[in-house]
């Protein structure tokens, strides 16, 4: 049974800006399908009129006062950058190259 | 055929910073102009681990931007995450609000070309504010590079999203204006388009006068200035009423505006359709208004642009012209109504402030706020006119002196030995004197030519300085005059 | 030998009595952790000059009389835990040099307390496993059996308490993280209500189901770390606001009359004979303490583990998005444009099951199959926490198995990603609806590997929870601990 098919398996990697090796689409294509294979169970459910639940508990209104706190010093806001210039994150052109 | 025989349909989505003193999610600075990422913190540099908490302040100006739209206020709304890879977007999602804003259906109204407009606004939603991208070459496209700030990351924004109402440029520009006017005047954003804590996308498209299916649209970005807005979106109408003139389609596209070569210009992207798999964001829970807390801030918000039009209109007396431009700038109309608390006729003080203060506003630029002149002190300038202290003339070379120095006008006056001469023997000794060194004019004004007065009146006005009182003047001299005959 | 052996709590004792000194019991674990890791692979940093420092601190601590319950008593920290400045790898080699610039809540409130962090412990990788073999550091092992998993994902957390590495760890449990690894260990591991303890530092899995929460070697030591643990915090906007009670106050409550709830097929097809026949025994335990045995029904359950496998995996898909290379974390040198850069990065950076699950759950989240997977799951889960609801109406706890079978062996499910997920059968209900479960130690297999029995309890019923718990302890005996032959 095939619910996803490579094409998608290529769309969805883009999405989730994944490189995937042909063989690794091929991989991915077979697993995901056992595992949506297997997520075919949810289809029989009747869920009508059931509200979706997207937090394990019912709380609302938790905010904070609009005070302001420090923020980390350069060190610290760098201490991870991969690639750093003058102070700020670089990275490579935004516009996608052909 | 041409652009006339043509329907402009417009809509646009305007993002409005909102002025927090922290962050959205965050306890850092908003203030503008800082150091690079000198403003970051685990939280908005999307560091593993870290989670949001809502600034209940954002939340406030948000309802209150949507009651000064007259939108419907959710009691009950929620956060999602639309996600989406950019590098200037830590989390690559960036918080917002999909299916349930917090305020929808209301709408701005404006005059365009002496007729009521109204703009229907569907929907105002809070979200996040991403970083921003400097760039290494001119533009995006030809930089090899790009740096992150994320300083602005996480400032609260308003996203507005009118309906498509707007049927020319002209008016889309106004719209932008009023909008800014409504905002200001509810005190949740500074509005300022050129640091961009106001920012515009447009949708425009064209279909033939009289069809009601609008046809295939564009999305214009990067219009920096309420001009540009305008600029932008004509240029957009020409080119795709010459496109279809063409025979060709419209391709549904995303479009930037180049200011400097004043044509807009496809971005250049991959073709691949957004998905932003908006789903409920598990770290922020429902935000849950009661009717008490939204009455109360309807309640605090100031009276809105239109209001004032209307109680200027009735309540001073104003015409439609000078209430519409001075309720329009909240911070006009503030010193407006300073001013007319100590001084009652208000058609004096909407001239003068149309007039002379907007004149030198501009010549010297500077803002309302930052005027020197106190609105009790341009009260006292129109009182020593009508006592006839000064002539209308010398009030003007009184107002820059007070413009400039922020002195009172009596002091001005003092000074600069400004006060009007109404005294009778000074008057009469300066008409002799007049009257002694022009024999000429005096004996055509004898002769008969009685426009000579005018010559000599002058002369009077000239003698003085300008201060001698000018119907004093005109009354002393035909007096001493008709006396030589 | 004798010191290790000692649980939290006595060692508390020993530190009041200035009969041991913290320094002393943390430099025992030390060489403890030295003398075994080569077999066990628990941790993935030691931070032995940190967890020294801590012990003295502790010990002034102690001499001031400004101790807490645990003020002392060394812990292992597993590694999805933001500690400053120490490397938090999330068992993946996308965080192989992460240092974080905060600490956890959690960590926080450990360092305050003075409880020395003796390392990092191994995990598989972002917490997407059940053996420990998705770590790009390499599997920890079962102290028991060295050739099995110890489960996971907080397996090196367990396996650090079980082979007596660390007296208490904490672990994260989304799934069953925390109650899996501490069933195939034989040691106690609790997941409290969601919003009990603070998520913030925790590097994000699946935030609406994440819970941090304690191994240890008894029940008593359990109430005493998540006394620690518990508490209210304001950069959490899901941290429960509610006063927190002193769990050590539940133990040794008499449960006579407590109703325990079992349901009608929660001892049926695919159970191990022997964790089947343990959890018998745990219900006749129960009974002969006086508890009252109920039948209960939970219909849903059955959908449970796929609803589980949705919601987790979308929130992953998000959740693990911001690793691209630019802030933090790896970066790959492919760096044609941003989008190229992006998606080496990531390539690299994950391993083949955290890949899957992204693109598991971008799927789901997609335009067109939202509706059909996401929110259908979002549904189901409204049905599964009903069916708790109903339930806890005529129950006070329930009893379950914890997973299906004991300790698997190595690269006998890995390659079977489904069959994997099968072990989260039983666990992952009580992340769905947000309320505490755990697993206790109830027996041993023929071949002398631990079997676990799981109590479940309605939100904020930790204490009625550690007070069944305490009891059948008492009734069922412990187990010990594998020496290790050291």
């Amino acid at each position: 049974m095939s619910i996803i098919d490579k094409k998608t398996v290529e769309h969805v990697a883009n999405l989730a800006r994944l490189y995937l090796t042909d063989a690794e689409k091929e991989d991915m294509t077979e697993i995901l399908n056992k595992i949506l294979d297997f997520e075919q169970k949810l289809a029989g459910l009747n869920t009508d009129g059931v509200k979706p639940m997207a937090h394990a508990v019912p709380l609302e209104n938790v905010m904070r006062d609009d005070t302001v706190e420090e923020s980390l010093s350069v060190r610290e806001a760098f201490l991870n950058a991969p690639c750093e210039a003058e102070g700020f994150f670089k990275v490579p052109r935004i516009v996608e190259k052909d | 055929m041409p652009l006339e025989d043509y329907t402009i349909v417009i809509g646009l989505e305007v993002h409005s910073e909102l002025m927090t003193k922290s962050k959205l999610f965050c306890g850092c600075s908003t203030s503008f102009g800082s150091e690079a990422n000198s403003q970051v913190c685990p939280v908005c540099l999307g560091l593993p681990g870290t989670l949001p908490v809502l600034n209940k302040k954002a939340v406030e100006f948000a309802v209150r931007a949507g009651l000064a739209l007259d939108c419907n206020i959710a009691t009950f709304s929620k956060f999602d995450r639309k996600n989406y890879f950019y590098p200037d977007l830590p989390k690559a999602f960036q918080v917002s609000q999909y299916d349930i804003p917090i305020c929808q259906k209301g709408h701005v109204d404006f005059i365009v070309n002496g007729e009521k407009k109204t703009v229907g606004v569907t929907r105002v939603h809070l979200e996040e504010e991403a970083g921003k991208s400097v760039h290494s070459g001119a533009t995006i496209s030809t930089s090899d590079f790009s740096l992150e700030d994320y300083n602005r990351c996480g400032i609260p924004l308003i996203e507005i999203v009118s309906e498509p109402d707007m049927r020319s440029p002209e008016e889309a520009r106004i719209y932008m204006e009023t909008l800014r006017n409504i905002l200001r005047y509810a005190e949740v954003s500074d509005c300022k388009m050129e640091e961009g804590s106001l920012r515009c996308d447009a949708n425009i498209s064209l279909m033939p006068k009289g069809a009601t299916k609008f046809g295939t649209r564009t999305e214009i970005k990067n219009m920096n200035s309420f001009r540009a807005v305008q600029k932008a979106l004509e240029y957009e109408a020409i080119r795709q009423a010459a496109c279809l003139d063409r025979g060709e389609k419209i391709v549904q596209e995303t479009r930037t505006w180049d200011d400097a070569a004043g044509v807009t210009l496809p971005m250049r992207s991959k073709e691949e359709a957004h998905d932003y798999r908006y789903f409920p964001e598990p770290d922020l829970v429902p935000i849950v208004l009661t009717t008490e807390y939204i009455d109360k801030i309807k309640n605090d918000l100031p009276e809105l642009p239109v209001a004032k039009f209307h109680r200027y209109i009735t309540e001073y007396a104003l015409p439609e012209y000078d209430a519409d431009l001075i309720s329009a700038n909240k911070d006009l109309a503030t010193y407006f109504e300073a001013v007319l608390e100590n001084y009652k006729d208000a058609k004096v003080v909407s001239n003068w402030l149309m007039g002379e203060f907007m004149r030198l506003l501009n010549e010297h630029e500077v803002e309302i706020t930052d005027v020197k002149v106190k609105p009790k002190d341009l009260a006292k300038l129109f009182e020593l006119q009508d006592k006839g202290t000064i002539s209308s003339k010398i009030a003007k070379t009184v107002f820059e002196e007070m413009f400039i120095s922020g002195k009172d006008p009596e002091t001005v006056v003092k000074e600069k030995g400004l006060v009007q001469i109404s005294d009778v023997s000074e008057i009469e000794k300066i008409v002799a004197d007049v009257i002694k060194n022009n024999p000429d004019p005096v004996a055509q004004y004898l002769e008969g030519k009685e426009k000579v007065l005018g010559f000599l009146v002058g002369q009077v006005m000239k003698f003085s300085k300008g201060k001698a009182n000018p119907q004093m003047a005109n009354d002393y001299l035909k007096k001493a005059l008709a006396e030589l005959k | 030998m004798e010191l290790l052996k000692k649980s939290a709590l006595e060692l508390r004792d020993l530190l009041d009595k200035r009969e041991v000194s913290s320094r002393e019991i943390v430099e025992t674990y030390l060489k403890r952790i030295e003398a075994v890791e080569p077999k066990v692979k628990s941790f993935v940093t030691l931070t032995a000059e940190e967890a020294l420092q801590a012990a003295d601190k502790a010990d002034e601590m102690i001499k001031e009389k400004k101790a807490g319950l645990l003020t002392g008593i060394p812990i292992a920290v597993k590694d999805n835990m933001c500690t400053y400045h120490v490397e938090t790898t999330c068992g993946s080699k996308m965080l192989e040099n992460f240092k974080p610039p905060y600490d956890a809540t959690v960590v926080a409130n450990l360092k305050e307390t003075g409880v020395p962090v003796l390392g990092k412990t191994n995990m598989d990788e972002f917490a997407m496993g059940s053996s420990t073999e998705t770590s790009y550091y390499g599997p920890s092992r079962n102290p028991w059996d060295l050739e099995r998993v110890p489960g996971g994902s907080s397996g090196g957390s367990a396996a650090a308490v079980a082979a007596m590495e660390a007296p208490l760890a904490l672990g994260s449990d989304t799934g069953g993280s925390i109650r899996q690894p501490a069933s195939l260990t034989g040691i106690v591991g609790v997941k409290p209500t969601y919003g009990l303890v603070s998520r913030y530092g925790l590097i994000a899995f699946a935030s609406s189901l994440d819970q941090i929460g304690p191994f240890t070697r008894n029940v008593a030591d359990s109430a005493a770390l998540l006394n620690l643990l518990s508490g209210y915090d304001p950069k959490d906007t899901t941290s429960l606001p509610h006063a927190r009670p002193d769990y050590m106050q539940a133990l040794g409550k008499d449960i006579k009359g407590l109703k325990v709830g079992v349901a009608k097929d929660s001892l049926g097809d695919g159970l191990d004979k022997e964790v089947a026949a343990t959890v018998k025994k745990s219900i006749d335990a129960f009974a002969s303490l006086g508890a009252e045995i109920v039948e209960i029904e939970l219909p849903h359950s059955e959908y449970a583990l796929a609803t589980y496998y949705l919601v987790a995996t979308a929130e992953a898909s998000s959740n693990l998005a911001r690793f691209d290379g630019v802030r933090f974390g790896h970066r790959s040198q492919e760096e044609k444009d941003s989008v190229t850069m992006f998606k080496h990065t990531r390539a690299e950076g994950f391993g083949p099951e955290v890949k899957r699950r992204i693109m598991l759950g971008t799927y789901a989240l997609s335009a067109g199959f939202y509706d059909a997977y996401y929110l259908k799951a979002l549904k189901a889960r409204t049905l599964i926490k009903s069916d708790f609801d109903a339930a806890f109406g005529k129950v006070d706890i329930i009893l379950s198995p914890t997973t299906p079978s004991v300790a698997f062996k190595f690269g006998e499910k890995i390659s079977d990603p489904l069959a994997m997920y099968l072990s989260d059968v039983f666990t992952t209900t009580a992340n769905l609806a947000g309320i505490p479960a755990m697993s206790m130690p109830a027996g041993l297999t023929t071949n002398g590997l631990p079997i676990g029995v799981q109590l479940i309890a309605p939100a904020l019923g930790e204490e009625i929870m550690l007070s069944a718990a305490y009891a059948l302890e008492k009734a069922v005996g412990t187990f010990g601990l594998p020496t290790l032959e050291v």
